[in-house]
């Protein structure tokens, strides 16, 4: 009913939107669209919180209620907070964000910035959401996603080992099996 | 003509240079085909002393996967390390010492901490145009000779960006002229599904790197002599 404080612990849900320390203006802009707030608000969440990096458009602040409460910042030294007290993530497709991300056991959606040059990070997007581990969607086509997504679909990301290589880097050295 | 003896002496003079000029080419050609073919075997004597390492970081997620390797990785086979990172780039340096300072802290018995961290000048900025691209890397390629000259590691770990091509290019040139011979392994990022990067397709056609590790199948599809090593992070 009225928004207590011991309540507020209870029933928030934060969206952490995250761009890296890129400039992903057509994101951040995505994100603060009344038709994408409107959507998250609808799905129960209550708070959305934008690392908006280099980019130059500035989000507008709401104390929320009634609507969806918007925060932002540009940079922080580490994100891994913010993305742990996440209850959904949408990210630029950096693989840093995207791995930090998967490995907490968060849901993701992934935007690829279309601005880039040479854009390769399409590829790991695009291969994680084959493999079901997150959503992969374009700023435009965001709230399409965000309306239409079904997170208890989404597989479980299990973390990679950096063992085999090691193994076969001594191999090669002459360094004895462990 | 007066010049009868002038001619034909400067005549042996030219002949013989060029026979020289010729057996030198050949020489550095040969040296350079048997590092090539002959270079990238395992070697066959089991090593027993320690490996001076030089790890090269890029910026963001690949320093990210370096770090993971670099924790799994035997700090005693690899020592002393040192850390290279473009020196635009603030956060890797920082990360990897961290890493080096919680070894430290977690030996406990007194290790000392050798590593040491020094940055390099990028032959590319991202974004940058390619023919400035040009002038850049020659200035990589100078301050990487430098740098290396006094590190002469016998390992290098890199994964990509750009800020390793200048390295490793100064290690082959190194192997060819018989100054120091560094094993180079290049792990190409976990970012890269279908294509190699630029530093990886660099290293992969002219065989620079002694292994190349790819994290995906496709990759090992498409580029045979690369080595599947499943994903790292």
């Amino acid at each position: 009913m009225a928004d207590r404080a011991g309540d507020d612990d209870k029933t928030r849900r934060v969206v952490f939107v995250t761009v890296g320390t890129t400039s992903f203006d057509a994101l951040v802009k995505a994100v603060d669209s009344p038709t994408v707030k409107q959507e998250l608000f609808t799905e129960g969440y209550t708070h959305l919180l934008i690392q908006m990096g280099r980019g130059s458009y500035v989000p507008t602040k709401s104390e929320g209620g009634s609507s969806l409460a918007v925060d932002y910042f540009t940079f922080s030294s580490s994100i891994a907070d913010h993305l742990n007290s996440a209850s959904l993530v949408i990210s630029h497709a950096g693989s840093g964000s995207i791995f930090e991300t998967l490995r907490l056991g968060k849901p993701l959606i992934v935007t690829v910035n279309e601005d880039l040059m040479d854009n390769h990070q399409s590829e790991l997007a695009e291969e994680l959401a084959d493999q079901k581990h997150l959503y992969c969607a374009r700023p435009q086509t965001l709230h399409q996603t965000v309306a239409d997504m079904d997170l208890n679909s989404l597989v479980p990301y299990s973390p990679g080992d950096a063992t085999p290589v090691t193994k076969l880097i001594n191999r090669f050295l002459g360094f004895p099996d462990d | 003509m007066e010049k009868g003896h002038g001619c034909s002496f400067s005549g042996i003079v030219s002949t013989s240079t060029f026979s020289c000029t010729i057996v030198v080419v050949t020489l550095i050609l040969v040296r350079i085909l048997y590092v090539i073919l002959w270079g990238p075997r395992p070697f066959s004597r089991r090593a027993t002393k320690p490996l001076s390492t030089l790890i090269v970081l890029g910026s963001g997620g690949h320093t990210a996967e370096m770090l993971n390797l670099l924790v799994v990785l035997q700090k005693d086979r690899f020592t002393p390390r040192f850390y290279i990172a473009a020196a635009t780039d603030n956060m890797s340096l920082q990360k990897a010492q961290l890493l080096e300072n919680n070894l430290t802290a977690k030996n406990g018995t007194r290790v000392p901490n050798t590593a040491q961290f020094m940055q390099i000048y990028r032959s590319r900025e991202v974004g940058q145009s390619y023919v400035t691209s040009i002038w850049t890397t020659l200035i990589a390629m100078i301050h990487a000779l430098w740098l290396m000259i006094k590190i002469r590691p016998q390992v290098i770990l890199c994964n990509g960006p750009g800020t390793c091509i200048p390295i490793c290019a100064i290690a082959f040139l190194f192997k060819v002229l018989g100054i120091r011979w560094s094993s180079i392994f290049y792990v190409e990022s976990i970012a890269r599904v279908r294509r190699l990067s630029l530093s990886g397709l660099l290293l992969y056609k002219f065989r620079m790197a002694d292994q190349l590790f790819v994290q995906w199948p496709q990759l090992q599809r498409k580029y045979p002599r690369a080595t599947y090593v499943g994903r790292l992070m």
